[in-house]
């Protein structure tokens, strides 16, 4: 047990508040990061975690409240203030720009005006030290997720702080890279360094952390100590009630297959796009196939290519229902039963602009047209069936928003997403295929989502989610397969799958092949 | 002087409005805006200079005077896009129709007059090299200045931290917002940087060109300034030898129509037009090279997050 | 002093119907420094502007006759703009249509009889959609700037129409002036009604703005052209090709273009001349955006741009203003609409002081 008189806390906040308007996105917020200490910072989508750590950071000014730095108040008002304080950070979405180098990466993030060829030197010692190697001389374009996170923390670290933030850093790494950066951060704490660790994984929370902080609704629900805690008190300090358990996944006898990839292979369209290789995959009815895989391994393009967004030359690369589709495009493909929901919501899923009846319209016009079109090949748009049809997902699906027919931009993540989701399933889908179904969800709509998905299933369609969260990968598949650098691994049933070897498949699949890249660098 | 070196000297004249143009857009678009008002931009310059260099007697202060009115229009261009965020393409647009209408009526009083041309400054020595001696240092001061900005900017662009950042920002403006960049601000001077350029280009045609003001003067060099950005990559030194080239083909035209070769007036005068077109073509034949110099962010609108 | 914008959850639907009158209202205040620092009593110089052309008959007929152009190319126009089509060659579109359509009557001067006219129009809308599908087809293909490439095709329309005028097609009994021979009358554009000068130019006009209005608003089409230009992507995601979209809006604009140029030609001038237009093409691209991309409001704005015309000429003669007022009136009024559009996306503030960041909404 720490003495309470002797260490004063390195950052401590009191009754900090920030308010937008009438909304309290933090409510006299009460934190002590002790030095040399990793503090968890725990909460669901919206908790005002971020929020949070942007007043901390300088990107905004609190409300109320203060921050106190070894025991004596600050005001932090900018970033640049933040680091002269001691305070680094790396936030979940990087700050990086694609078409300059690392080396111009770095300088960007740093005040002052050292030459180029030191800030080089430099963060390449740096990486190497702290075993996160980097080619100061490479284009930001052609790095993996998880080497662009690397340039995030050298960044950071280049500032020399005592307190730095990670936002949610393991999100976008596999397990592997993930133990790697628990390393670096051991190396951090040894250091006598302390660091901010927010998350919403309570296994890696039990794994580093000392102490944690949990919020819900912008307030502190609980500080404990997070390896005194079980997984499940751990939630219910983050959500508050019980979240809906998932049941009823991979049950069942799978049926006839319903859509299945042979051997497809397609070249990348653009520079920065991933070529497939010899894809092999079957659904059958009744199962939920579940692709799990790190961002940027070709997910985007899979997806494309499964929803007709992407021809293929070979038509029978791609059957649905037997029928060799290759060559179709997506309206056709939903003709035939299918439905699809992307990874983006806005610009892709749904227009933001327009209200939640177009967007209704925009996939399923060719597939409901008897019901939405009328008017033989004029089109016209029949806007009272449409907005009742409108109206019955959002019951089913329980969307909130403001007003009868609101633009889809106005709503938040989670109810845009449970509106997409029910758009498709409102057709009952023969088949459906989703790339990340709860992606930025808060965790009552991604539960609701993560359940709809399971019920299509039993009900005799064949669903496939490509999802980066091994939770709910585990949560809801019947099999997993794992996509990395645009091969896909031979799917196999859940319950013989460990995370470890999902790991291992997300690195590559032998210890030969795998990233040639971080082979290169991590020969140095 | 002989005939090569009148053909080289015509050919640097009117290749250097384009030049100055080209330039300052470079950097307006590395910056990630896209400014299409740049043939407004020019004729405001053109009539602004003609108008003081008459007012006052003095070319050069025409030239000064081109040189302010460009930036000062471009002013009109920023505050719509930048601060109220309007749609670039059509401010553009706007910008063009708005200066080919505001000169012809500033001009109008001005139609027939004989004009005052901005006297050629020989720089000592290098001035006396044999051949090339008259034709890079024994310029006007337009002429020079289209050099060195060429110049300055690739040094600007590539080698000062000023620089970097102004590309960062046309990379990713949300990303260097959120690195503490100042993106508004860096993109006004931009702008009035590219504005500056474009109305010294402008008062070159009005008063070293033809000396003499003549409604819609610059006839489109503006747009092709636009194409030869794209054409060269928003790169500074491809600018140059793209405004060169431009220029060969209008003297070209020019000669070919003196000759009386037979080929009609029109389809000579055509000519940099098709071009510019042609240019164009062959730049987007090569996707890879257009997709990795395009700067990311450029016509995006940007609203900073408080 | 600074300016903050917050972006709106919904569009503002009483600025979407405001911001056209209140951009008017910004150019009326704009006229009348305009006219007072030139010299002029302003109230006058505007009466003669705006309302002078307005109180004569012959006068409301010039009226339709100059909006007739400009609405049908920014009806077209509108259509490209709304599915980030950046069409700006809609004067290129209407020379080459004028030009195709006048090829029976100048080159076929002596067969006479009613097919003549119908096929005149059909060859222009063919003329122009062919002129429109050169950009179209370098955007589909080789992902080229359409915005030049239709631009500079301006240019060349017009040195062609030049050459051809004074070349193979010039008059041979005109003494040499650079005209083509005139239109017989079976080759004329009728008048709409006996004691007016309005030819059907303007029921062109009139029926193609509804047409497409009706097409935007409530078919599938008109969906696919709202779509692809606010999300190409969605716009794939729904099935919709924004290829196809390139050709569809290049080549509908360039045939009603065409329409445009030679309607004018055959109904109001009667003959082919180096010059046909005085920047139609362009002055659309103000009445499309006026209009707010809606056909039956290009409607109004195209006789609104079309009074500043003959207010241009009136206020020439009555108070010896210079006409090319009027040109600047509409640019100005360009960039006022473009302005005010920002009030329907975004709320507006004026912050005094230092930044606060992150302050009440």
């Amino acid at each position: 047990m720490q003495d309470q008189q002797t260490d004063t806390p390195l950052l401590e906040t009191r009754g900090l508040t920030k308010l937008f308007g009438s909304l309290r996105a933090c409510d006299a917020i009460d934190l002590a990061i002790a030095p040399g200490e990793v503090h968890a910072l725990l909460g669901e989508n919206g908790a005002g975690k971020s929020t949070l750590v942007k007043m901390l950071f300088g990107v905004l000014d609190p409300s109320g409240g203060e921050i106190l730095w070894k025991g004596q108040p600050v005001r932090i008002g900018s970033p640049g203030e933040a680091r002269a304080t001691g305070v680094g950070m790396v936030f979940q979405h990087f700050s990086l720009f694609e078409a300059l180098t690392v080396a111009e990466n770095i300088a960007l993030a740093l005040d002052g005006n050292v030459p180029i060829d030191r800030i080089s030197e430099e963060a390449r010692r740096l990486s190497l030290e702290y075993g996160l190697p980097l080619d100061p001389s490479a284009h930001v374009a052609d790095l993996s997720v998880g080497e662009r996170q690397r340039i995030e923390i050298v960044r950071a670290l280049l500032q020399n702080p005592e307190l730095i933030i990670l936002d949610e850093p393991t999100s976008v790494l596999t397990p592997q890279e993930a133990d790697k950066l628990f390393e670096t951060l051991a190396k951090l704490k040894a250091e006598g360094r302390s660091v901010l660790y927010i998350s919403h994984r309570l296994e890696e929370v039990q794994r580093i952390c000392d102490r944690a902080t949990v919020l819900r609704h912008g307030k502190v629900t609980g500080a404990c100590d997070p390896r005194q805690e079980t997984p499940s008190s751990l939630a219910r300090m983050m959500v508050g009630g019980e979240v809906a358990e998932i049941s009823g996944a991979g049950l069942g006898e799978p049926g006839e297959v319903l859509i299945e990839i042979n051997k497809l292979s397609a070249p990348s369209r653009s520079p920065f796009a991933v070529a497939l290789k010899d894809i092999d995959l079957s659904v059958r009815a009744g199962e939920v196939v579940a692709i799990a895989g790190v961002a940027g391994n070709g997910q985007s393009e899979l997806f494309d290519v499964l929803s007709g967004e992407d021809r293929v030359g070979d038509p029978d690369a791609i059957r649905i229902r037997g029928q060799a589709v290759g060559r179709k495009g997506i309206s056709e493909r939903r003709l035939m039963g299918c439905g699809f929901v992307p990874e983006e919501r806005h610009g892709h899923a749904a227009v933001t602009e327009m209200p939640l009846t177009a967007n209704l319209v925009l996939s399923r016009h060719a597939s409901d047209r008897s019901a939405f079109l009328s008017g033989g090949p004029l089109g016209l748009i029949n806007t009272g069936a449409v907005s009742t049809a409108a109206k019955r997902i959002c019951e089913v699906m329980d969307v909130r928003k403001s007003g009868e027919d609101p633009a889809a931009g106005s709503l938040s993540g989670g109810n845009l997403q449970k509106f997409i989701v029910g758009r498709e399933l409102d057709r009952q889908p023969v088949v459906l295929v989703v790339n990340q179904p709860t992606w930025g969800v808060d965790a009552g709509a991604a539960s609701r989502i993560r359940q709809a998905l399971i019920d299509l299933a039993k009900s005799g369609s064949a669903v496939v989610v490509i999802s980066q969260d091994l939770d709910e990968v585990f949560e809801i598949a019947s099999r997993i397969a794992v996509i990395n650098e645009g091969r896909l691994s031979a799917p196999e049933p859940a319950v013989s799958m460990t995370r470890e070897r999902i790991g291992l498949l997300m690195g590559g699949f032998h210890d030969g092949t795998g990233h040639a890249h971080a082979e290169a660098i991590d020969a140095h | 002087m002989d005939m090569t070196q009148a053909i080289l000297l015509t050919i640097m004249t009117a290749a250097t409005p384009l030049l100055l143009a080209a330039i300052g857009e470079l950097v307006v678009e590395r910056s990630g805006v896209l400014n299409l008002g740049v043939e407004g931009m020019m004729i405001m310059g053109a009539v602004a200079a003609f108008a003081i260099a008459q007012l006052t007697g003095s070319a050069g202060l025409g030239a000064i005077g081109g040189l302010v009115a460009g930036a000062l229009f471009s002013l009109l261009f920023g505050f719509l896009t930048l601060t109220l965020v309007a749609n670039q393409v059509a401010t553009g647009l706007a910008l063009t129709i708005l200066g080919l209408g505001l000169s012809g009526m500033i001009g109008e009083a001005f139609i027939g007059l004989p004009g005052l041309k901005l006297a050629a400054i020989p720089i000592p020595f290098l001035s006396e090299i044999p051949f090339i001696g008259r034709l890079l240092f024994n310029q006007d001061p337009i002429f020079y200045t289209s050099i060195i900005a060429v110049i300055g900017v690739n040094w600007f662009l590539f080698k000062s931290r000023a620089g970097l950042r102004l590309r960062a920002i046309g990379d990713s403006h949300t990303s260097a917002h959120a690195l503490g960049v100042k993106v508004v601000r860096t993109r006004y001077l931009a702008v009035m940087f590219g504005g500056a350029c474009t109305g010294l280009a402008g008062a070159h045609l009005s008063i070293v060109y033809t000396p003499q003001w003549v409604e819609n003067m610059t006839a489109g060099r503006g747009w092709i300034a636009l194409a030869l950005v794209v054409f060269a990559s928003w790169r500074p030194s491809r600018v140059l030898a793209g405004a060169y080239l431009f220029g060969a083909v209008s003297i070209g035209q020019l000669h070919a129509q003196a000759l009386g070769l037979g080929i009609p007036s029109q389809f000579l005068s055509a000519l940099p037009y098709l071009a510019t077109i042609a240019v164009l073509v062959i730049i987007s034949l090569n996707r890879r090279m257009t997709l990795i110099n395009t700067p990311a962010s450029l016509g995006k609108s940007f609203v900073p997050e408080r | 002093m600074r300016i903050e914008l917050k972006k709106r959850e919904n569009m503002s639907s009483l600025f979407s119907i405001l911001s056209p009158f209140i951009a008017l209202g910004l150019t009326l205040v704009a006229g009348i420094i305009l006219f007072l620092s030139l010299g002029k009593d302003p109230v006058s110089a505007l009466y003669s502007f705006f309302i002078e052309p307005l109180t004569e008959v012959w006068s409301l007929h010039e009226l339709a006759i100059k909006a007739a152009p400009l609405i049908l190319i920014a009806v077209g126009l509108s259509v490209c703009y709304r599915s980030n089509n950046w069409n700006i060659g809609a004067e290129g579109q209407f020379i080459i249509g004028a030009m195709a359509g006048s090829v029976l009557p100048v080159v076929f001067h002596g067969w006479e009889s009613p097919l003549v006219l119908p096929l005149m129009l059909i060859f222009a809308m063919i003329g122009g959609a062919a002129y429109a599908a050169i950009p179209a087809f370098l955007k589909a293909r080789l992902n080229t700037n359409e915005i030049l490439t239709s631009l500079m095709l301006v240019y060349v329309a017009q040195l062609l129409l030049d050459w051809t005028v004074r070349g193979p097609w010039r008059n041979p009994e005109g003494f040499n002036f650079p005209e083509t021979r005139n239109f017989a009358d079976s080759a004329v554009l009728p008048r709409i009604i006996e004691t007016g000068k309005t030819h059907w130019g303007f029921g062109f006009a009139l029926i193609a703005a509804i047409v497409l209005w009706f097409v935007m608003r409530r078919t599938l089409k008109g969906f696919e052209i709202t779509v692809l230009g606010q999300s190409a992507r969605a716009g794939r995601f729904a099935g919709f090709s924004d290829k196809k979209m390139v050709y569809f809006a290049f080549l509908l604009s360039g045939a009603l273009a065409g329409l445009a140029g030679i309607s004018e030609v055959s109904g109001a001038i009667g003959q082919l001349r180096p010059v046909i237009s005085p920047g139609y093409g362009f002055t659309a691209i103000i009445v499309a955006f006026l209009g707010r991309l809606n056909p039956l409001g290009i409607v109004a704005a195209g006789l609104i741009l079309a009074l500043t015309y003959l207010g241009g000429e009136a206020a020439q003669i009555s108070i010896g203003i210079t006409d090319k007022v009027t040109r600047l009136f509409q640019g100005l009024l360009l960039f006022f609409v473009l302005g005010c559009d920002t009030l329907i996306h975004y709320r507006i503030r004026l912050v005094f002081g230092a930044a606060q960041k992150g302050s009440a909404a």
